[in-house]
């Protein structure tokens, strides 16, 4: 009998030729490419091998300034004179359009944040699609969704947009701002600005309407003046709870409306009864995907104690196919860190974990010598109130804690300033029942985690934020009751 | 020899059975099916499931002649080619083992003998002695066994356990293999279910079906069997083999086959030793995605014989 016991994979690169990329990038206002005041660019570096992709324009305040102006001028001349119907055609001419475009938006968001393409490819891209195509349908439905009730447009949306999932999110905030008669203007994260410039091509493709979508790009003082603009109506940001609550400052007294999707450090429950292979692989998709760069991660594991054995060492063997490397490669699981900042939190965080006693794993993976990667990662025997079982990493570090009770958990997991998602898994119907309506969370999923659908409303209690994404609900924070 | 269990004790090991979630099965499934499986590992794949093809005929109409010749393509799957292995048996009724036998005796092929009234096991149980007792003196190195699914379904699984146990003792130096045919199995958990009961009854392959009823050896059963198997190793540290037979007909699908092994079972299990592909259609494929990756040019398919 013949063996051939080792069999590895070879390595399967996208190829990035699909991408057209300009050397530099302007201000996208008033559907027009415009040189920045600030007379100041920025490099957009891909994290996977740190070359360089892009220069960007920085905004300063009267960049943005010019921005709400455009905005406010479409708002007033165009976008709200048009009916629900014809603004519903360019969201699907929009969403069209990135579809036929998905694989270049899919390379080019791999190249420029890191995460694997198999990722961008069948979850970012088709979902952000999506997410224009259902609120396209919305457009002209607005009286049928909130029934009984004359709802109007705010009017100029200023919008601030995380760097985990780049054209997911402006897609989830540009979507409904526009369904609903809003103009916006967007401020993409500064490392990954390049997908919503393409989705600037892309507005221009469509023919939408000049300063209906204004994208200015730079650092945190672009985002804090769009913010202080007094003539913006709404701001909706996604990010950490820190800058939420900063913004959250800034709206005081002023007529701003404001809908906050912040930090999370959510539970993943396990009870005895679980399917638990598939409790397993949840885990790995819960705390794993785009390299735990996830608000909603299942970043703190509770098992219940008498498995607690046999999924921690389900986990370990898990790990050993998990593939770390170059993002580009079709079987890469988990990808490159976002930036070098981000990857010198996590390790400051795994030291924090390790000076605090828990005991760590990580499985043997060779990472590449240039970019910035990190391993997968385990805590086990953490306490709960150990700083990596409170604190938001948003890296691929997982912590693991034993529960005896029910009612421990609960209290537990609930145990947190942030309540954004939690996930339970069980073979029993009514522990679903019994786990989700105690949870403080603003989402709970059974027996999966990490799903999303653009008819899903999406959001946090307590200091994860305010207001819903996605669904119906989602077209409630870009519209006001007039009757 | 192991210890024979009772009602009690096989109450007990179900209610260590695991729940299986299916749509958790698809996701884990759904990983694998998007992994890409190129260059070298593309060649050494194929020639891996090349060499653990269980060459099968198990028709009504199978004569010696069509054995002989199914025997001699088991040693020469394409004499064109260079480098290729044998597969691993040859997978025939027991009335022909000893046709099969003798035409492999130079070989290091083995013989599998399907038993137990294959393919639907509606016979008395002495009946299906006697079945096992032929191939085994007939010189069958492997017993395919099928399992009564009737009894199963009822819940019977004192009489599904003792059947089997009872074959294990017949079958000597014969290595068993239980044929679930989970086509009739309706559920997962009742897979997973049936996999441990055959494993604790002393099974050392587990096989999917029959070949004769679809569905037959599909992601989600593959994986919930392969999850078995990985939980007695777990606990016991004793291998079982795993043999999916039924509807694997294409290089492709047995790539990735092999891929959910090594990811789920770890490397130990890529031989013939632990692992069979029972099939009839898929090693012309395997072949000519062989050629295609050796010389760069697809082949016509009328290039590889069809025994």
């Amino acid at each position: 009998m013949m063996s051939e016991n080792t069999w590895n994979l070879d390595p399967a690169l996208e190829s990035t030729a699909i991408v057209q990329l300009n050397t530099q990038y302007e201000l996208y206002i008033d559907g027009k490419w415009q040189i920045p005041q600030s007379a100041t660019y920025f490099p957009s570096v891909n994290p996977a091998d740190e070359s360089h992709l892009s220069q960007i324009a920085q905004a300063n305040e009267a960049d943005v300034d010019k921005a709400v102006k455009a905005a406010r001028a479409a708002y007033q001349n165009v976008w709200s004179q048009l009916s629900g119907a014809e603004r519903g055609k360019y969201l699907f001419r929009i969403a069209r359009l990135m579809q036929e475009k998905s694989r270049e938006l899919a390379v080019l968001e791999t190249l420029d944040g890191g995460k694997p393409i198999r990722e961008s490819r069948d979850i970012d891209i088709p979902l952000a699609c999506n997410h224009f195509f259902y609120y396209a349908g919305w457009a002209d439905k607005l009286e049928e969704a909130f029934p009984g009730q004359q709802m109007a447009s705010l009017g100029v949306a200023a919008q601030i947009t995380p760097w985990n999932f780049p054209l997911l999110m402006l897609a989830w905030k540009i979507a409904p701002a526009l369904a609903c008669g809003n103009t916006v203007v967007l401020k993409p994260a500064e490392t990954t600005s390049l997908t919503a410039l393409k989705f600037a091509e892309i507005c221009q493709e469509a023919g939408l309407p000049a300063g209906v979508v204004n994208i200015v790009t730079g650092y945190g003082d672009t985002g804090a003046a769009l913010v202080a603009h007094p003539d913006v109506d709404k701001i909706a940001f996604t990010g950490s709870t820190a800058v939420g609550k900063q913004i959250q400052r800034a709206c005081i007294g002023t007529k701003k409306k404001l809908t906050l999707e912040l930090g999370g450090k959510s539970a993943n429950i396990i009870l005895e009864d679980a399917p638990i292979d598939q409790a397993v692989e949840g885990v790995i998709n819960a705390i794993f995907f785009n390299q735990g760069h996830v608000c909603c991660a299942g970043s703190r594991l509770f098992i219940q104690e008498s498995i607690a054995h046999q999924v921690v060492e389900k986990l370990k063997f898990r790990l050993k196919s998990i593939y770390v490397g170059n993002p580009l490669d079709k079987n890469t699981d988990i990808g490159a860190i976002n930036s070098k900042k981000q990857l010198e939190t996590i390790h400051n965080y795994i030291s924090v974990g390790l000076s605090e006693g828990a005991e760590m794993y990580q499985p043997d993976c060779k990472l590449p010598e240039k970019g910035y990667y990190c391993q997968p990662t385990l805590f086990l025997d953490v306490a709960q109130s150990s700083r990596i079982a409170q604190e938001e990493i948003f890296g691929p570090v997982l912590t693991v804690q034993t529960f005896r009770t029910i009612e421990e958990v609960i209290q537990k997991a609930n145990n947190s300033p942030y309540g954004l998602a939690a996930g339970v898994w069980t073979a029993n119907g009514a522990r679903i029942f019994g786990l989700s309506s105690q949870l403080q969370a603003g989402v709970v999923w059974a027996n999966t985690y990490n799903k999303f659908d653009p008819t899903s409303p999406f959001g946090g209690y307590k200091e994860s934020g305010f207001g819903r994404e996605g669904g119906r609900h989602g077209l409630s924070a870009y519209l006001q009751i007039k009757n | 020899m192991i210890d024979s269990l009772n009602s009690a004790q096989i109450a007990a090991l179900f209610a260590l059975t695991p729940a299986i979630d299916q749509v958790g099965i698809h996701e884990r499934i759904g990983r694998i099916q998007t992994r890409s499986i190129k260059g070298t590992a593309k060649l050494q794949g194929l020639r891996m499931a090349l060499s653990m093809i269980d060459l099968t005929t198990l028709e009504g109409k199978d004569t010696l002649g069509k054995v002989r010749q199914l025997c001699f393509k088991a040693q020469h799957l394409h004499d064109q080619a260079t480098g290729l292995p044998t597969v691993a048996a040859v997978c025939v009724y027991p009335t022909m083992v000893a046709e099969a036998k003798k035409a492999l005796v130079s070989s290091n092929i083995k013989v599998a003998s399907v038993s137990t009234a294959f393919p639907a096991g509606q016979a008395p149980f002495e009946v299906k002695k006697l079945d096992t007792l032929y191939a085994v003196d007939n010189g069958a190195d492997e017993i395919d066994m099928v399992i009564s699914r009737g009894r199963f379904l009822a819940g019977d699984y004192q009489f599904v356990y003792d059947e089997i146990a009872a074959i294990k003792a017949l079958c000597g130096q014969a290595r068993l293999k239980v044929i679930f045919e989970t086509g009739e199995l309706d559920t997962l958990d009742q897979i997973r279910k049936m996999s441990d009961l055959a494993i604790a009854a002393g099974a050392d392959f587990i096989k999917t079906s029959t070949g004769k009823i679809q569905p037959a050896a599909t992601f989600p059963v593959v994986l919930t069997m392969l999850g078995a198997i990985k939980d007695h190793f777990d606990k016991t540290g004793q291998m079982i083999g795993m043999k999916p037979a039924g509807g694997i007909s294409s290089a492709k699908l047995a790539l990735q086959h092999l891929l959910l092994v090594k990811e789920v079972l770890g490397e130990a299990w890529l031989t013939n030793e632990w692992y069979r592909f029972g099939a009839s259609s898929l090693a012309n494929d395997l072949l000519l995605q062989y050629q295609k990756q050796v010389t760069g040019k697809y082949q016509s398919a009328t290039y590889f014989s069809i025994d």
